[in-house]
């Protein structure tokens, strides 16, 4: 099986390592595609279908998101063609209709010549990206917060609507949201995020609060190291002793 | 029960249960589907039990209660074997007068017969009836004929015959070949060519191979599969046996929706007494072959109909589809290979075994072979479920076996496919009904639903109605589907309510093309076919609703107004006595008026009244 494979992004002959995604392979010789739901350290989700391309393989012509369909020798791809972009100028409608200000959503809107939606703004401000989500399960490992409801009533939420029991107030879902509507606050040495505060814990050598006590449990947990090692905060740590 | 050892021991006893029905014996045999049990058939069965005890009747007279007959709009169905008297409409506290007089008398109690609606001749034997005479129940009919409960039922009419054939006298291979020879074409809805499927299964790398009954059943309307599972469950057994032999697969699932409680008890019996007969298990029939099923029920999620939301919920996660483009049979369930296919391929797998597949390809059309089972409903004079040749024209089946539009309304349109299909005008009627020609035309087979529909139904409320269950049923995880669905859903209901705009149809278009492009999977992939067959081939009534603000067909109730015509009234009084809001009234012998404030438009006084002196305008 060889290692690479030749494929064709809007008439350029690139090679591409065998079982890369489209995007990928895209991303590597800098063709851009636009995304939303796409992260690198996540897998592919494929849901909010910005990344549509159009594939040309063996004849027969398929539209398909770039972030999970894989190159194959021989592909060719179009990232711009008239259903694509149809796709994509819908797609965009949509999700400004949820959240219509956004300066990340309104960017990819003016790439297509977008400046407002056509629909009635229902404002949500999520976007169903997923990737608070899914952070919280692939890589921080606790899954806290999951999807509740179905359809267009699918939101974001903790179990029960209540506190989220195995949340560790990382922060990761806060900061990978592509449109900032998870909010997190610190107050003296309280963290309060999902309407939950979470208490801070003091560094033991410079006294400042530096990550959620409920975090450091975790990591304390799940890490093979020295007990004293999260009782001080990275810069401390760093400071041979 | 003995375990069966060999195709010669199941033979050896197919033949004694075959003999020890007694073909002159009298047997009352009661139609037990769901349609019929909701008449509340079971009292009536509970009756004949009782009084064959009272007459003493054990051991002479046989009580049988069978699966669905598919005449479900004249249940409860009763049928006298054996010259098989056809009774219909059957009163529950008719059964002691049935035994006296039919059964030990012979003689025919005339209200009970079916009445031919154009010729008016009074219909003796079920065979004669047009509305089974005109099918050709290869599968279904075989419900009457057995108590789905009984493995031996379904042994005595030959059953497990074709995999006794399968297992000791073909390879997987061969009967592989079979099936791709027979043509025979996924009945789901998908119409992907089933022995391809086995095929790609069987080739692909991967162990344990699995094999899934989709029985999920989710389309409105629909309930051949139901009818099927509840009916004839061994059917549906003996075809994914065998397909599992074909593919190599030991592994067997049956996905059924969790409000199918009857399907999902005689599935349970089926299994359970087939593994007493060895039938499942280890070292099936000798063959050294092993298979056993395990039963998946949903949860209440039309989306899990669709093959990779299917197998995310029997693997204990949210039902949601994955986009894949390797396909389930190389990787499915477990992400192992996969073959899944719906109730009644597997029971077509079960019959073209049996019967060969030079046999099967003489049924139906060049490119849809066999026969498809049809759930008849809506505005149908003969509503229930229907197995015709493909091929068979639409015309035959609405007016031929399902005895026209009643109440001497017109035809306006038939909807096929369920919630992905489209809606076919008038024009069309004389189309043959197969895979590719249903498609031509821009609707689908789907996995057989037939809505049929008069002057007084609404083309766009019909499509606001399918985009309602749809937004319901969306998983929510891809925009075009989740926003896509519910916006079209919005400009409907402002069109339906008398807020429609010049653009809405340009807009409705657009949104279904992005809808059906960006879509991740087949829910939001077909969404827009009902709004979109409606706008082309009803047109003219969306513009009515948009530029007139009217409704011709006098649905939406925005739109319509209720009044008396005061030339027809002969103050009868008929529409005042069924009036909710007591919005119709008026003197006796006197024209009556609606109080246009009360009236609640729910079409009461227009079913009442005699005179035709309601207009809806």
């Amino acid at each position: 099986m060889a290692d690479t494979v030749t494929i064709r992004i809007n008439g350029r002959e690139i090679q591409a390592p065998a079982g890369s995604t489209i995007l990928e392979a895209a991303k590597d010789v800098n063709i851009y595609i636009p995304n939303l739901c796409h992260n690198e350290e996540l897998a592919p989700y494929g849901a909010c279908r910005m990344c549509m391309v159009e594939i040309t393989h063996k004849k027969r012509v398929k539209l398909v998101v770039s972030c999970i369909a894989e190159v194959a020798d021989g592909l060719e791809v179009q990232t711009d063609t008239q259903r694509v972009r149809n796709v994509r100028t819908l797609v965009m409608h949509l999700l400004l209709a949820r959240n219509p200000n956004h300066p990340e959503l309104r960017k990819l809107a003016s790439e297509l010549g977008i400046e407002k939606t056509c629909f009635d703004v229902d404002f949500k401000g999520c976007i169903l990206c997923g990737q608070c989500v899914r952070v919280c399960r692939e890589v921080v490992g606790v899954s806290a917060i999951g999807f509740k409801s179905r359809g267009d009533t699918r939101t974001v939420a903790t179990p029960f609507d209540e506190s989220p029991g195995d949340c560790i107030a990382c922060g990761s879902c806060h900061y990978v949201c592509p449109v900032g509507v998870i909010p997190m606050e610190e107050h003296d040495g309280i963290r309060t995020m999902w309407k939950t505060e979470f208490p801070m814990a003091k560094c033991k050598k410079c006294g400042t609060y530096f990550a959620p006590v409920k975090q450091l449990e975790h990591f304390r947990k799940i890490a093979n190291l020295p007990e004293d090692h999260f009782d001080t905060c990275i810069d401390c740590r760093s400071i041979k002793k | 029960m003995k375990k069966l050892r060999s195709a010669k021991e199941l033979a050896s006893l197919q033949d004694t249960l075959r003999k020890a029905r007694d073909p002159n014996k009298p047997c009352i045999v009661i139609c037990a589907g769901t349609g019929c049990l909701a008449y509340g058939t079971q009292k009536l069965i509970d009756n004949f039990r009782d009084e064959i005890k009272k007459q003493k009747l054990e051991g002479t007279v046989e009580v049988r209660t069978s699966g669905c007959h598919g005449f479900c709009e004249r249940g409860p169905l009763v049928v006298i074997h054996p010259k098989q008297i056809f009774y219909q409409r059957v009163k529950l506290d008719d059964a002691a007068e049935i035994i006296t007089k039919t059964v030990l008398k012979d003689e025919i109690i005339d209200r009970l017969l079916y009445r031919d609606p154009v010729t008016k001749e009074k219909i003796l034997y079920e065979h004669d009836v047009p509305f089974y005479k005109k099918q050709m129940r290869l599968i279904f009919g075989m419900n009457g004929q057995i108590d789905p409960s009984s493995i031996d039922d379904y042994l005595a009419i030959g059953g497990y015959s074709a995999l006794a054939k399968a297992l000791t006298g073909k390879k997987p291979e061969e009967i592989i070949q079979d099936i791709i020879k027979a043509n025979l074409r996924g009945r789901g809805g998908g119409g992907f060519p089933t022995g391809w499927k086995w095929d790609s299964t069987r080739k692909a790398k991967g162990e344990p191979k699995y094999v899934i009954c989709n029985a999920d059943e989710g389309d409105p309307g629909a309930y051949m599969d139901r009818s099927l599972l509840e009916g004839n469950p061994h059917s549906v057994l003996e075809g994914m046996i065998i397909g599992a032999f074909a593919i190599g697969s030991s592994n067997g699932y049956i996905y059924v929706r969790n409000e199918y409680p009857l399907a999902v008890t005689n599935i349970t019996i089926a299994i359970r007494k087939a593994r007493e007969y060895g039938i499942l298990g280890q070292d099936i029939l000798g063959s050294g072959f092993n298979f056993d099923v395990t039963i998946n029920r949903g949860g209440g999620a039309f989306v899990c109909g669709e093959s990779s939301a299917l197998f995310a919920s029997i693997e204990g996660r949210v039902g949601e589809p994955r986009q894949k483009y390797v396909h389930a049979t190389d990787r499915g369930l477990y992400d192992k290979p996969t073959c899944l296919n719906n109730v009644e391929t597997w029971a077509n797998v079960t019959l073209i075994l049996n019967k060969g597949a030079d046999w099967y390809t003489k049924i139906g059309t060049e490119g849809s072979k066999g026969t498809k089972i049809f759930s008849l409903v809506g505005k149908i004079n003969n509503t229930g479920l229907v197995e015709v040749p493909m091929g068979i024209t639409l015309r035959e089946i609405v007016f031929g076996i399902g005895g026209g539009i009643p109440k001497g309304r017109t035809f306006k349109a038939i909807q096929t496919g369920g919630p992905s299909g489209g809606c076919i005008p008038e024009q069309h009627l004389d189309m043959p009904v197969d895979f590719d020609e249903l498609t031509k035309v821009g609707s689908m087979m789907g996995s057989g639903g037939m809505i049929v529909m008069d002057d007084r139904n609404c083309m766009v409320d019909v499509a606001k109605y399918f985009l309602k269950f749809l937004e319901e049923e969306s998983c929510g995880k891809c925009t075009p589907c989740r926003e896509g669905v519910m916006q079209m859903r919005i400009i409907l209901d402002r069109i339906t309510e008398g807020k429609g705009e010049e653009r809405d149809i340009e807009l409705l278009e657009w949104i279904g093309k992005g809808v059906i492009d960006g879509s991740l999977c087949a829910l939001g992939g077909t969404a827009p076919y009902p709004v979109l067959s409606t706008v082309k081939y009803f047109r003219d009534e969306y513009l009515a609703h948009i530029r007139d603000k009217k409704c011709p067909a006098g649905v939406c109730k925005p739109l319509v107004t209720y009044s008396v015509i005061t030339d027809k009234c002969t103050g009868c009084t008929a529409c005042a006595r069924v009036c909710p809001t007591k919005a119709a009234a008026g003197e006796k012998k006197k024209v009556h008026v609606i109080n246009r404030e009360t009236c609640i438009k729910c079409g009461a006084c227009y079913d009442a009244c005699k005179f035709d002196a309601i207009l809806i305008v």
